[in-house]
């Protein structure tokens, strides 16, 4: 059985990298280039996998997902910027591929082991760009 | 190929555990232990897989498909109190993944191969939460 939680956040991010010239940037960034930043609304999905609990009927205690990743990852991405306020991201470019591979490893860092499985990490940059990351895709 | 029919309905329910305090059974499902019960707008995704039929051009018959979640689902489970009204829920907690393992259940039946095999069943019992069960041992 796997058990699916949505979390959401908004935060500002320019996709930059120093890697690239100017024109370099304009062209493979576009719109996202833009030096003053720009945000969205972020909507991220926790997938865990594993055994319904016989007694509770389920596969994973609620409350403790959702004290876990607000912690970890909603309560410090929220609301900020991307490029210079989320340690993690510091010097990467924070394109959704790089900040969902991040997520996921830093759920995975911090995930305890009597936990189900961490199944996969999916982020809606907007409605229509989706991104998704597991042991297996990465 | 996969065809994925959805369906809503509407019902109440109470997540405690008989024999546990109030507290207790807070403490396990949260605002969801409320023993005056309370309820969702429940979405259910049920996937069929097979190969469409080669003069139909359809893998399964959707009105036959509609009729079938009526009579085992939205008539059953629709603007009722799970826990009072929809076995096994009186004896079973109603979770969310209990629910699909119960719909489970009742639909398998009745994909046996000329029209399908059930392949997923996905139930949000909110935007933000779903689970998925695929037949594997629960």
């Amino acid at each position: 059985m796997r058990l699916t939680r949505r979390y959401r956040f908004s935060a500002s991010h320019r996709l930059h990298s120093d890697e690239l010239t100017e024109a370099q940037n304009d062209a493979t960034y576009g719109k996202c280039n833009n030096p003053y930043g720009h945000g969205h609304n972020y909507v991220l999905e926790v997938t865990v996998r594993g055994t319904v609990d016989p007694v509770t009927g389920r596969v994973h205690d609620l409350p403790a997902l959702d004290e876990f990743v607000t912690q970890e990852i909603v309560s410090r991405y929220d609301h900020r910027n991307l490029n210079e306020q989320v340690p993690e991201l510091a010097g990467l470019v924070p394109t959704t591929e790089v900040v969902s591979a991040v997520i996921h490893a830093r759920l995975e860092a911090g995930w305890p082991q009597q936990w189900p499985v961490l199944d996969r990490v999916r982020i809606w940059e907007t409605r229509n760009n989706i991104f998704e990351v597991s042991k297996e895709i990465q | 190929m996969k065809i994925t029919r959805r369906i809503e309905f509407s019902s109440s329910h109470v997540c405690a555990l008989p024999g546990r305090t109030e507290a207790e059974n807070h403490a396990l499902y949260g605002a969801a232990a409320n023993p005056h019960g309370h309820g969702h707008n429940y979405a259910l995704e049920v996937t069929i897989a097979g190969e469409p039929d080669p003069v139909t051009g359809m893998i399964v018959d959707l009105k036959e498909v509609k009729e079938i979640l009526n009579q085992e689902v939205v008539t059953p489970f629709d603007h009722r109190h799970l826990n009072y009204e929809v076995p096994p829920f009186d004896k079973v907690v109603p979770t969310t993944e209990n629910m699909a393992l119960e719909i489970w259940r009742r639909l398998a039946p009745h994909f046996t191969g000329a029209n399908g095999t059930l392949d997923l069943v996905r139930l949000y019992e909110t935007e933000d939460l779903y689970v998925e069960y695929a037949g594997e041992p629960a």
